[in-house]
């Protein structure tokens, strides 16, 4: 079955923004898709309304359309392009619930268009709970006691059946939004109704609870004539109860014998032969520990987060192996891109232990639920691979960039014996450190599988590293040659061993070269050595065989930093800047060498860079792979934090640091230094004090004047920022910041509350370019992350906007940036104030670098590689203004996290962000809302308005607005009395704690189209405006918490049915009249 | 206690001793399977050799009672990476180590299995020594592990006396070459009474027993040495009774008629070995574990067709016999324990026998 030749014009959807439950993992399986697609000669369609990935550029697809990802705007694009055919399984779960749709709703039919791969058939029978479940029971696999149900009646009916706990889970949703476990009618009540209303389609599954099963997962792929193979295994090491994607998960399997491991495989085939997918797919089981039972959780009948993470534990390609299945060939037909002398129709073998740790948000929402359930919660993930599962541990718990080098918590070692043996029944992200720390105190293995039902086999794994935490500990002085070996082997730092031994990293480290303990590597070849590859894709090891191949090409060597795991404030944005970096180095004659633990990028993938490490970004691991290559030079400017916290290590150890060095880095983080550049050119900033305690501080922000902004330096996304407004907020904010160590010193700083500008550049010594300047919605003191950013400014004069560049000019010349700098600038009092300068890539390069049409990673590579700006074609300075709007709306994951805050503040939130593009603005920001899925509250609609008392004023000119459109206004006590004082009627709804009805059973009756709360100060958890916005989020009513939000919404509003957004393929953008 | 393994080109592995710590000298061979040691250690076929295991944590789930493929464990040496002191499972009775003590099994832990699998698949399978104390004189020792050869492996594994099994369904005997359990539990568990014969049974007395069909298995060893086995074998091949030959029971049926064997660089061990069914075109993957291979084009079509081809190396697989009443595989059909992707050409030999009953 070769290539369908009948097949032209593929379109591909995308998942749209990140959210948690849904990351890098479908940029990462779409650009190898059409990577695929267009190695086949096929034009391809693409359509994602996330800006920040790296499918959208257009040498990716042929028509790039960031678009709202809604049946509306598909539509319209399928008109336009009139592709043959769609490939639904690539795009998430988001990208797969639309084309369902568009075939449902007939749109596929009307324009000829085909389903790829998998049959709407098939994917429905294994999307569908009850569908599912039959298809099940006619191959006769077992499924968990459940039933489907669409009203928490009968769901109540049925766990009084087969008795509590039970599980529920929503059909059609990602991450498992809106599910949990319930253990009585009440909870079940409560999950039930969430549950319901979440799920597209209005079902919940409610089953038997298997908690304390092992959960084992297969990969597995399927084509057209039914040859079927497994590509990866994996075990999670938390037993079911924990979602997957909050699971720590090895790959393979370890604790199966032949026999159970053989039972699933074969359950697995079977499944994916019943279901006649055609493509990849994810199956998890659940297995009695106690027996051969097991019972079919789930079925993913498309490229999901686990098959990420399966391709790059196994080297197999699985995105572009299921597109060319979805294309027509058969899996014999793909030869084998690793090996290149054998085919995709075989299954891999491994012959080392890979380890995947969640990466969890808890560090930016101090006040968040930290258990782990069926919720996912985790933002991003790291991945670690290494002969033995000890130093795979070891390695993932580095890379975590928790500032720990093994699973070891200062905190802990504080509790008794007691507090930690209670803390072990505690499902929550610190549970693995818990573990470790009771195996320090001596609670045994078996004691501990008692309590957390985790394999003996993990813990004894664990054990066997404390065991040579105990013996380092133990030896006098430094370890004998064999034992280092024997630490090394085991994944210890050498940090971690000079911290044990009581002495310097630096000693271990010599200790280590003079005996000749160094950092081999190994190939990631899919077949454990049975065939010789090619391909450059290395972890480290400590054995004697070195199989890295470093050609004596002749070509200049460049290492690229990458970024590490998504979190929030270091996205997917930065993925995108290391892989643009390599492929211009690449064009530049250069040979690449990337170094990151991501196993959802694309910069992961062993065909990007000339070689890849998978490797934890510590100084040590990076300086493994420098002695390994000797580069020519090091990238870190596109990496995020990450890369650049590694700059002043990387120059130490003798590379250089190609465009902006270390220290330029440093004076633009040092408040000193940036201060006083600032003054030599007599430019303005808020006034500001450096401080480290709490006395210190109130006096600083006395001598500023209140409001201030406080905050820790050195940190990214605004990690533990806030706006205080008198001594008691610094007092109880201070404590919060102090619970983690500082050994930085805190800024205070007069906050200015005026209008927000933010520019990247590109400087090459002399000349800076300037892509555009965007311009803020909301006004200062909101992350700029978190604020729906403009380009081309609104409201910036053009004196201001020659201020700018002068200053940008300026400062990146003062910093000795050569490549990037952004910079955040405040408009208050008709002047120009810059608030921060960061020397790096920023989040807003591919969305500004798509809708302007300047490449400007490959210029600041150039750049940084010596060439000169007035050479590049682009120009300098100021670059001419796009005739589009491009409005880039923040998207949150609110609903995932539980007592999370919605409100917005300085302290970065969003986990993504869309992109609405237009020649109108209202247009642009129609679509922004749109893809975000706000929904515009109709005439003769409700909306709910309770302002801080700062913002009541400000309220009116927005309750107006809303009136005149013939939208009724409920208002809280004080906020309604202002509205009536101002003339504006609106209805009174009595406050949180105040008998039924009240505000909550308002939100509660789905009759309102939004709520505007704007939040007071403090971290509160019991304050009104917290449960309102919460309960918002709890029964997915929009709530704004930003009046310039509101405002923004009030434009389209407006416009209203005036407005007709058209796609606009971006491709076109860029070319220039 | 330290140990190392010397191969016969010189290349030294260091490790730690495990199992029983005698010095032995075995054909050294990596098996890419990421479970199944137990199955592997057990298999006749493994008689002789010294098992390197690609993957490196092993004795993850400790060693049981109901997974041996015989009796006892087969296999000279286990070579691997990380072992697991003790198993971890609800069926695990005891662990690794002991059950390689107990047997007499030499092991060596610690070894760097890649780098070692990398030699063997380079140069082909070696010989090796596996010792605690170091030899005193290299070149003498490399001289006994270059001479060392496996002889009579097929005598060795061989029943010493007829078995049987009872069953409603067909009579099947069964040429025992070094059967394993799983083999015989595909034919059992299709209702078949199974009489289990030694290597060296004679063709008379088996078409005397007036069985519906003959299964020729698979057995260790190089298939040269039993050149004196191919007469019998082809005196009941001959006889119209339907066969059915696995491993070096396909390979000796292949001699019986003419073909040739020749052995494979470093053979086909593993779980994942990609078979094409020429006729259907589709491909299963399949579990295998042998050292030679019956040469390309040495069998003339009219005697036999090739039903399996490897797909990354194109060697036969299968033959299916132009009179239609005979058939063998390479690999092992019920892909044990696993997926039953193949299972069917049990169901095949069945109904050449007349069904089940």
């Amino acid at each position: 079955m070769p290539l369908d030749r009948s097949l032209k014009k593929v379109l591909m959807i995308g998942s749209g923004p990140i959210v948690i439950g849904q990351a890098a993992e479908f940029d990462y399986a779409g650009t190898q898709a059409c990577r695929a697609l267009k190695e086949e000669g096929i034009e391809v369609v693409l359509i994602n309304s996330n800006p920040a990935t790296i499918m959208t550029d257009s040498d990716i697809a042929d028509h790039v359309y960031i678009e709202p990802l809604t049946v509306a705007s598909l539509t319209q694009i399928i008109e336009k392009e009139r592709p043959d055919s769609v490939l639904p399984t690539l795009g998430g779960q988001t990208g797969l619930n639309l084309a369902m749709q568009l075939h449902e709703e007939g749109i596929l039919e009307r324009y000829n268009v085909r389903l790829l791969g998998t049959s709407p058939e098939s994917i429905r029978r294994a999307e569908d709970r009850q569908g599912f479940k039959d298809t099940m029971e006619e191959i006769g696999q077992p499924c968990v006691d459940s039933t489907v149900v669409e009203s928490t009646e009968d769901a109540v009916a049925f766990a009084n059946r087969i008795g509590y706990p039970v599980i529920i889970r929503p059909a059609y949703t990602l991450g498992g939004t809106g599910g949990g476990i319930a253990y009585d009618e009440r909870s079940l009540r409560e999950i039930g109704e969430g549950g319901i209303r979440m799920s597209r389609v209005g079902q919940i599954l409610v089953e038997r609870c298997i908690s304390g099963w092992k959960e084992i997962e297969f990969e597995v792929m399927r084509d057209k004539v039914g040859n079927v193979i497994t590509i990866c295994s994996m075990e999670n090491i938390d037993p079911v109860g924990v979602h997957t994607g909050d699971s720590i998960v090895v790959a393979p399997t370890q604790t199966l014998a032949a026999k159970e491991y053989g039972m699933l495989r074969s359950a697995a085939l079977e499944i994916i032969t019943a279901l006649k997918i055609e493509g990849g797919c994810n199956i998890q089981f659940a297995l009695n520990p106690n027996s051969f039972q097991y019972a079919v959780i789930e079925v993913n009948p498309r490229l999901s987060r686990s098959s990420a993470l399966a391709s790059k534990a196994t080297g197999y390609p699985i995105a572009k192996v299921a597109t060319k299945v979805a294309l027509g060939y058969s899996l014999d037909e793909i030869p084998n891109a690793v090996t290149r002398t054998t085919s995709a129709c075989f299954e891999p073998a491994v012959d080392y232990c890979v380890l995947k740790i969640p990466k969890w948000p808890f560090d930016k929402f101090l006040t968040a639920s930290r258990k782990l359930g069926t919720q996912m919660k985790a933002t991003g993930e790291v991945m670690a691979i290494a002969p033995s599962f000890e130093a795979a541990l070891m390695k993932a718990v580095r890379s975590l960039e928790l500032n720990v080098q093994a699973l070891r918590l200062n905190k802990l070692t504080e509790l008794s014996d007691d507090e930690i043996y209670d803390r072990l029944s505690v499902v929550d992200d610190e549970r693995f450190f818990v573990i470790t720390e009771a195996l320090r105190r001596g609670i045994t293995p078996e004691e501990i599988n008692v309590i957390t039902q985790m394999d003996i086999f993990f813990l004894d794994r664990i054990h066997a590293i404390v065991r040579m935490e105990e013996t380092l500990a133990a030896c006098e002085g430094l370890p004998d040659a064999e034992m280092l070996l024997q630490a090394k082997k085991m994944g210890f730092s050498d940090s971690y061993i000079a911290q044990l031994c009581g002495t310097e990293t630096t000693v271990v480290k010599e200790l280590r070269y003079a005996n000749g303990i160094t950092a081999a590597y190994k190939m990631v070849d899919t077949c454990a050595a049975e065939y010789a590859a090619a391909t450059p894709y290395y972890y480290s090891s400590y054995d004697k065989e070195n199989e890295a191949d470093v050609p004596d090409s002749g070509k200049r060597r460049v290492l690229v930093l990458g970024s590490g795991p998504i979190r929030i404030g270091q996205g997917i944005e930065f993925d995108y800047c290391s892989v643009h970096s390599v492929w211009a180095l690449k064009n530049l004659g250069c040979e690449t060498i990337i170094v990151n633990n991501n196993p959802e990028t694309v910069s992961t993938d062993f065909d990007i860079a000339d070689r890849l490490y998978f490797e934890p970004l510590t100084p040590e691991d990076v300086e493994n792979v420098v002695r390994q290559e000797k580069p020519w030079g090091a990238v870190v400017q596109f990496g995020g934090q990450t890369a650049i916290k590694l700059a002043k290590a990387v120059t130490e150890m003798g590379v250089p640091i190609l465009g902006t060095s270390s220290d330029g880095v440093d004076a633009a983080e040092d408040r000193e230094r940036f201060d006083s550049i600032l003054r030599d050119l007599k430019i303005p900033r808020a006034a500001g004090k450096t401080v480290f305690t709490t006395d210190e501080a109130v006096a600083a922000a006395n001598e500023v004047g209140y409001p201030v902004l406080v905050r820790p330096s050195y940190v990214l996304g605004g990690q533990g920022m806030e706006i205080a407004y008198n001594d008691q907020n610094i007092r109880s904010f201070m404590s919060v910041i102090n619970q983690t160590v500082q050994e930085h010193p805190i800024l205070v700083d007069k906050y200015l509350m005026g209008r927000e500008v933010e520019v990247d550049g590109i400087f090459d010594g002399e000349d800076i370019l300037i892509p555009g300047i965007m311009e803020h919605v909301e006004r200062a003191g909101i992350h700029s992350g978190d604020s729906i950013s403009v380009y081309p400014p609104l409201h910036v004069e053009e004196r201001h906007q020659q201020t700018i560049l002068t200053y940008t000019r300026q400062l990146a010349k003062a910093l000795g940036v050569v490549g990037l700098i952004n910079i955040q600038f405040i408009l208050y009092d008709d002047a120009v104030y810059v608030i921060e300068v960061n020397p790096r890539s920023s989040r807003t390069i591919p969305y500004i670098s798509k809708v302007t049409g300047v490449p400007v990673i490959e210029l600041a590579t150039r750049v940084m590689l010596g060439e000169r700006l007035k050479d590049l074609g682009y120009g300098v300075d100021l670059y001419p203004t796009s005739r589009y709007y491009a409005v880039k709306m923040p998207i949150f994951s609110f609903e995932k996290l539980a007592d999370v805050d919605t409100g917005l503040g300085p302290e970065m939130k969003s986990t993504g962000e869309v992109l609405g593009i237009s020649d109108e603005y209202p247009v642009a920001l129609l679509k922004a809302f749109s893809g975000a899925g706000m929904r515009v509250p109709k005439p003769h609609g409700r909306i709910i308005l309770t302002v801080k008392d700062a913002d009541k004023e400000e309220a009116v000119s927005v309750a107006r607005a809303f009136v005149n459109m013939d939208v009724e206004i409920f208002a809280t006590a004080g906020t309604c009395q202002t509205l009536r004082d101002a003339g504006i009627e609106a209805r009174t709804v009595s406050r949180v704690n105040e008998a039924s009805p009240n505000i909550l059973d308002l939100i509660r009756s789905g009759t309102v189209d939004l709520i505007i709360n704007t939040p007071t100060q403090g971290r509160r958890h019991d304050s009104d405006g917290f449960r309102i916005r919460r309960y918002a989020v709890e029964h997915g009513v929009p709530c704004l918490t930003s009046l310039d939000t509101a405002r923004a919404l009030l434009i389209v509003e407006k416009e209203g049915s005036s407005l007709h957004p058209q796609p606009l393929d971006i491709v076109t953008l860029g070319k220039k009249d | 206690m330290h140990a190392e393994l010397i191969l016969e080109n010189g290349a030294r592995f260091p490790g730690f001793s495990m199992g029983s710590s005698e010095p032995c000298i075995c054909e050294i061979v990596f098996n890419t399977s990421m479970t199944g040691y137990q199955e592997l250690l057990t298999s006749p076929v493994a008689v002789g050799q010294g098992i390197v295991m690609t993957y490196p944590l092993i004795g993850n789930y400790g060693v049981n009672n109901e997974d041996s493929e015989s009796g006892r464990p087969w296999a000279k040496a286990l070579i691997v990476r990380q072992l697991a002191r003790r198993g971890s499972n609800f069926r695990c009775q005891r662990d690794l180590e002991s059950w390689l003590t107990d047997y007499g099994i030499t092991g060596i832990c610690g070894v760097e299995t890649r780098a070692l699998t990398r030699m063997l698949r380079d140069n082909g399978t070696m010989n090796g020594m596996i010792t605690c104390t170091p030899p005193e004189n290299l070149d003498e020792a490399l001289e006994q592990i270059r001479a060392y050869q496996l002889v009579g492996a097929v005598d060795a594994v061989s029943c010493r006396q007829p078995r049987h099994y009872g069953g409603d369904g067909p009579r099947v005997a069964v040429l025992d070459l070094g059967i394993r359990e799983s083999l015989l539990n595909s034919l059992r568990r299709r209702g078949c009474s199974v009489t289990i014969f030694p290597a060296r049974t004679s063709a008379y007395l088996i078409l005397r027993g007036g069985f519906d069909g003959l299964f020729l298995s698979e057995g260790p060893g190089a298939p040269g040495q039993c050149a004196d086995l191919l007469p019998e074998i082809k005196k009941m091949c001959d006889a119209d009774l339907p066969v059915f030959g696995v491993g070096l029971g396909h390979q000796l049926m292949a001699m019986a008629y003419g073909g040739e064997v020749e052995k494979l660089p470093y053979g086909h061990r593993g779980g994942s070995h990609p078979v094409r069914d020429t006729e259907t075109g589709k491909v299963v993957i399949t579990a295998q574990d042998h050292g030679y291979t019956v040469k390309n084009d040495s069998l003339s079509p009219e005697i036999a067709r090739v039903s399996y081809v490897n797909i990354n190396d194109n060697s036969i697989e299968g033959l299916t016999y132009t009179d239609g009443r005979k058939f063998s595989v390479q690999f092992q059909p019920e892909s044990s324990p696993g997926f039953t992707g193949t299972g069917f050409l049990f169901d095949r030999f069945l109904a050449l026998m007349g069904g089940a009953r």
